[in-house]
């Protein structure tokens, strides 16, 4: 098998690698770039631990072909805060104790930001069926699921006022017609 | 003089007698009398035994003071998750 | 114990005790960058993989390892012959990470390798050629005791008189009498408890209710799989990077297994990706090390997700016979049990602390408790959460229930009228200092989940639980630093947010803020011995052994002001983060703050530090009341928690938000053991649902949001009162959720998982029955 040489778009910045073909995503982040933050829990699609976007699509990059991402944009969790400030939904799981172990936080911060960059406004049940691909052992998914609601309800309440202030210029969410998280679509 | 009782597979062991009379000052002084009174218990408390004084489970505090007026009992040796 | 002379033993007022602060780890585990087991590298290793065997019994005739060791690019490949047993080491620990002879479970260690990649290791997996003879198997327990089930280890247990077990029509195999004393049996151990004489004690009954209950072995399932990466020099230094929840344990085991002094073995734990008792034991480390010390370079293992499945630890599965007779106002008089727990491979199944359990939660006269300790064709079962417990407390709680049901009288106060409490001669044994089961028992009836109106097909379920909890050994040291901030080094890992109770417990006593102090996790090279993080110890040991070492920084804080001021030591004291003059006549000093104090300690004596080593002991059980709603599909079978509400006591909550998350995610565990979770066998012994996808954990859909009542019940071992929370969570929930299927539908589920074909048949059964 020889090697596939690829360039693609990771959290914004312009990445070159090789993998073979037979290479997962996921391995080509964790072991070719050392971006371990993309967790293996399962390696076969079952726990969501490993979630990425792909061109702003929820995918599991563990079901994903390193050699495929050539040309498209993949957003990661070391991607999700900006410079030294924490994305709101990882603020929220930090002050809601919403990790106790901590290895599939990456993951649900991932699908979690998928989910309120389409629906700011998503009631318990949205929530509980959007994260139910990724799995959580340690918590019993209650914290989770509150950091998640309470983030969009900070998130509403700030649109409002931007709104308020500039009516003109109100945002909708980015990427609301974007298709559903593949994983999710099965 | 203390008075020791045995839990679990350590009666057992001591062929039925459940309850045992020995000297000692701490707990590794008790064990070891009481593994010359009953040399059927040797190898079990070997293995280790966790101890219970008044309620209180001890695991390793052999030095732990023993006195007539405590009650004494022997359990198998424990482990959690 | 006594504390130290001026400080009250039993702390009541606090400041930094009892807040929610972020932990220490969070920002690191928000952003990714917080390092797991699989996170680490070392330059130039190799990767190692595990050849395993596909049967679940099997002798190994041959092992042929040429063809792999001419593969380009192979490093080392090992079997059992690199691992030669030394004297004194743990023999079922040394054959479980290597067969030798003969395999006894499906995915039972064979050989490994290291390569220069996966690619080229999965390659030289394929290339070792394994003769097996395949023989006999067997993965049920109860089959397992029979006098013609296959003996796992010929002449290890004694033969049994299978006509003498007092379990009499509860031991399947009654009619077959046959011992084989050549071959001896599968009962590795039995076991009694009780007190009391419990034939009289049902003579005095009203009501005498008893059935047989089954539950399938389930996993831990923490989502991080095992990873190690292992690095021995040629001179026999050794390090190892690894998720353990012990790392002096799997430094010593290793050491111990592979014929290596200690002190040349260095372990560093990792961040952990979860535990629940499954990382207290070793796997794949030794067989790193012994790869990487053929190979002369560092070997990094990672487990799949079906190797944790088929090959660490599940809990045990249990068969097991209840029989509780009551009183018409529903007094209990007599308790009797059997349990019968398989481990696996190896003696050592949870069966004694299930025993010990089973009826720890109320004041029985007459009592007793027999256990089993069964082996099988199963992987060597590992610690899970309240090891042992939850199973017995299925059955114990599930047949309580029923006579309630039966009375008439209300779940909850059938506990109570029963229940234990201080002075209380415990079913195992001891007895009782204060503990808060009736305070549990009250929170959960107070409280408003166990008013709401129920509607069709829905039902409410009640059960309680009980821990013992441990303690252990832990040694923690404290480190001021030039600016007044702290170095706080412990040797316990974290699982579950500890380093921020920690934290919090150092900020508490020396009276500064939270975030001047920093907790780390040590290396083995870097501190005394520490237990495993495990029986729910952390915060009370750790916890503990960190008070302590703060009151001996003080101590020697104070000695230095005293220096400063030329007072005598004892003229000073410690409060509110600096050195006073411990009145009128010590003299007219100003404070001198914990930074002055810092500042200053180069020039006045040298650094200032606290350390304290300690067995620790006192640590106080905990009693958990669990009350759960459940809506059933009458079609279907299909069932749906509406509500779920612990109330467990805490003894005193340190991070009342960690506290919470344990109680959740313990009930949780044990819904998922209800629901779905089990492990399944083929005909021929091997594991069919090594996955997430069939072996279904419950996802973030299955749940409803988990309500939380944190009692407490000071616990007097603790100088601020602290009882461990990490596993009585999980003891209640099977019990609960059965009894909230049969109030709604009536049918008493004795056998787990309540999977829907099984309720539903449960149903037409019932339906059938009236008909
Ligand atoms: S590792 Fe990709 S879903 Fe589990
Ligand atoms: S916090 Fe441990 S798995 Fe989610």
């Amino acid at each position: 098998m020889s090697a596939v040489h690829v360039s693609t778009k990771i959290n914004g910045d312009d990445v070159e690698f090789v993998c073979r073909p037979d290479e997962s995503l996921l391995d080509v982040l964790r072991d070719r770039l050392g971006m371990t933050g993309s967790k293996e829990g399962c390696g076969t699609g079952d726990c969501g631990s490993c979630s990425v976007t792909l061109d702003g699509r929820l995918v599991c990059s563990c079901l994903v072909m390193g050699a495929e991402v050539g040309g498209h944009e993949i957003g990661t969790i070391e991607g999700m805060a900006q410079g030294d400030k924490l994305h709101p939904l990882q603020q929220k799981f930090l002050e809601g104790a919403a990790l106790q172990c901590g290895i599939c936080t990456p993951g649900f911060l991932i699908a979690a930001r998928a989910l309120l960059e389409r629906n700011m406004d998503p009631t318990e049940t949205e929530v509980r069926y959007w994260l139910a691909g990724n799995l959580c052992r340690c918590t019993g998914y209650d914290k989770i699921v509150r950091a998640v609601m309470d983030t969009a309800k900070d998130m509403r309440k700030a649109a409002a006022k931007s709104s308020a202030k500039k009516p003109a210029a109100k945002k909708s969410p980015a990427k609301k017609t974007a298709k559903k998280g593949a994983r999710h679509a099965a | 003089m203390l008075k020791v009782k045995l839990g679990g597979t350590l009666v057992n062991k001591a062929g039925g007698r459940t309850e045992f009379e020995v000297e000692g000052a701490n707990i590794m002084q008790m064990l070891r009398n009481l593994g010359r009174t009953c040399p059927e218990l040797e190898p079990m408390l070997k293995k280790g035994v966790s101890v219970a004084v008044d309620g209180q489970i001890y695991r390793d505090a052999m030095l732990q003071p023993l006195g007539p007026e405590n009650e004494i009992i022997l359990l198998p040796r424990m482990a959690g998750g | 114990m006594p504390l130290d002379a001026n400080t009250p033993d039993l702390r009541t007022e606090f400041k930094s005790v009892g807040t929610r602060p972020n932990r220490p780890d969070g920002v690191d585990k928000v952003t990714g960058r917080a390092r797991f087991g699989a996170d680490f590298s070392a330059p130039g290793q190799l990767v190692g993989l595990v050849l395993r065997s596909p049967h679940a019994h099997a002798r190994i005739k041959s092992i042929d390892t040429s063809a792999a060791e001419a593969l380009p690019g192979v490093k080392a490949v090992i079997t059992y012959k690199d691992i030669p047993e030394q004297e004194g080491c743990d023999k079922d620990v040394l054959v479980n990470i290597m067969a030798r002879g003969t395999a006894l479970y499906d995915g039972h260690a064979v050989a490994a390798v290291a390569a220069t990649d996966a690619a080229v290791a999965r390659k030289a997996l394929k290339l070792i050629k394994v003769d097996y003879k395949v023989l006999k198997h067997v993965t049920d327990v109860d089959e397992a005791m029979k006098p013609s089930a296959p003996v796992l280890h010929p002449g290890r247990f004694e033969p049994v008189d299978y006509n003498s077990l007092e379990t009499a029509s509860h031991v399947s195999g009654k009619q077959e009498t046959k011992t084989k004393t050549r071959e001896g049996s599968n009962i590795a151990g039995r076991y009694v408890f009780g007190h009391g004489d419990v034939d009289k004690g049902f003579k005095q009954a009203d009501i005498i209710v008893e059935h047989e209950f089954k539950t399938e072995a389930t996993h831990q399932g923490y989502i991080e799989p095992h990873a190690c990466v292992a690095s021995v020099s040629s001179d026999g230094m050794a390090e190892l990077w690894v998720c353990t929840q012990g790392p002096f344990m799997v430094r010593d085991v290793c050491a111990s297994l592979l014929g290596m002094d200690v002190s040349r073995l260095r372990v560093t734990p990792s961040e952990i990706g979860g535990g629940f008792g499954g990382k207290t034991t070793v796997f794949i480390e030794p067989v790193a090390l012994a790869l990487s010390r053929k190979a002369g370079k560092p070997v990094k293992v990672v487990m799949s997700r079906s190797e944790v499945f088929r090959c660490t630890g599940p809990t045990s599965s249990a068969s097991m016979w209840v029989k509780i007779g009551a009183k018409k106002d529903g007094t209990f008089v007599a308790a009797d049990a059997v349990l019968k727990y398989q481990g696996g491979a190896f003696p050592g199944s949870p069966v004694e602390m299930g025993a010990m359990c089973a009826f720890a939660c109320y004041d029985l006269r007459n009592v007793r408790i027999v256990g089993y300790d069964v082996v099988t064709n199963r992987p060597k079962q590992a610690a899970y959460r309240a090891p042992g417990a939850p199973m017995s407390a299925f059955a114990v709680e599930g047949v309580i229930g029923e006579i309630a049901d039966k009375l008439g009288i209300d779940a909850i106060d059938i506990r109570l009228k029963n229940a234990a409490k201080e002075g209380t001669v415990s079913s195992y044994g001891p007895t009782f200092g204060p503990v808060g089961l009736v305070e549990t028992l009250e929170a959960a009836k107070a409280h408003k989940n166990y008013k709401v109106k129920l509607g069709k097909n829905q039902g409410r379920g009640v059960a309680s639980g009980f821990w013992f909890n441990f303690a252990g050994n832990t040694c923690v040291s404290i480190n001021l630093n030039v600016d007044g901030t702290l170095a706080l080094a412990l040797g316990t890992v974290d699982i579950g947010g500890s380093r921020a109770s920690m934290c919090l417990m150092a900020a508490e006593e020396l009276g500064i803020a939270y975030d001047d102090v920093r907790a780390i996790i040590a290396d083995t090279s870097s501190l005394g011995y520490n237990d495993i993080s495990e029986g729910s110890r952390v915060t009370f040991s750790s916890g503990l052994a960190t008070i302590k070492a703060v009151r001996d920084l003080k101590k020697r804080m104070c000695g230095r002001a005293a220096k400063i001021w030329g007072i005598p030591e004892d003229a000073v004291k410690w409060e509110n983060g600096a050195a006073h003059p411990a009145g009128a006549n010590a003299g007219g000093f100003d404070p001198l703050s914990i930074k002055e104090i810092a500042a200053q300690a180069s020039a006045t004596g040298g650094p200032l530090a606290g350390h304290y080593e300690i067995n620790a002991e006192g640590a106080g059980p905990s009693f958990a009341t669990h009350v759960c709603d459940v809506e059933v599909d009458p079609e279907t079978g299909a069932m749906k928690v509406l509500r779920y509400l612990v109330v467990q006591d805490a003894g005193k909550a340190i991070h009342p938000s960690y506290v919470e998350g344990q109680y959740q995610g313990g009930a949780v565990q044990g819904i998922g053991w209800v629901l779905n979770e089990e492990y399944f066998y083929g005909k021929d012994g091997t594991l069919q649902n090594a996955g997430f996808l069939d072996y279904r954990i419950p996802v973030c859909s299955d749940v409803p949001m988990i309500d939380t009542v944190i009692v407490e019940v000071p616990n007097p071992g603790h100088p601020y009162g602290v009882r461990g929370v990490g596993e009585t969570s999980i003891v209640p929930p099977l019990a609960c959720v059965a009894n909230a299927v049969s109030s709604a539908i009536g049918v008493r589920a004795r056998t787990l998982p309540m999977s829907p074909p099984k309720v539903l048949a449960a149903i037409e059964g019932v339906a059938a029955s009236k008909a």
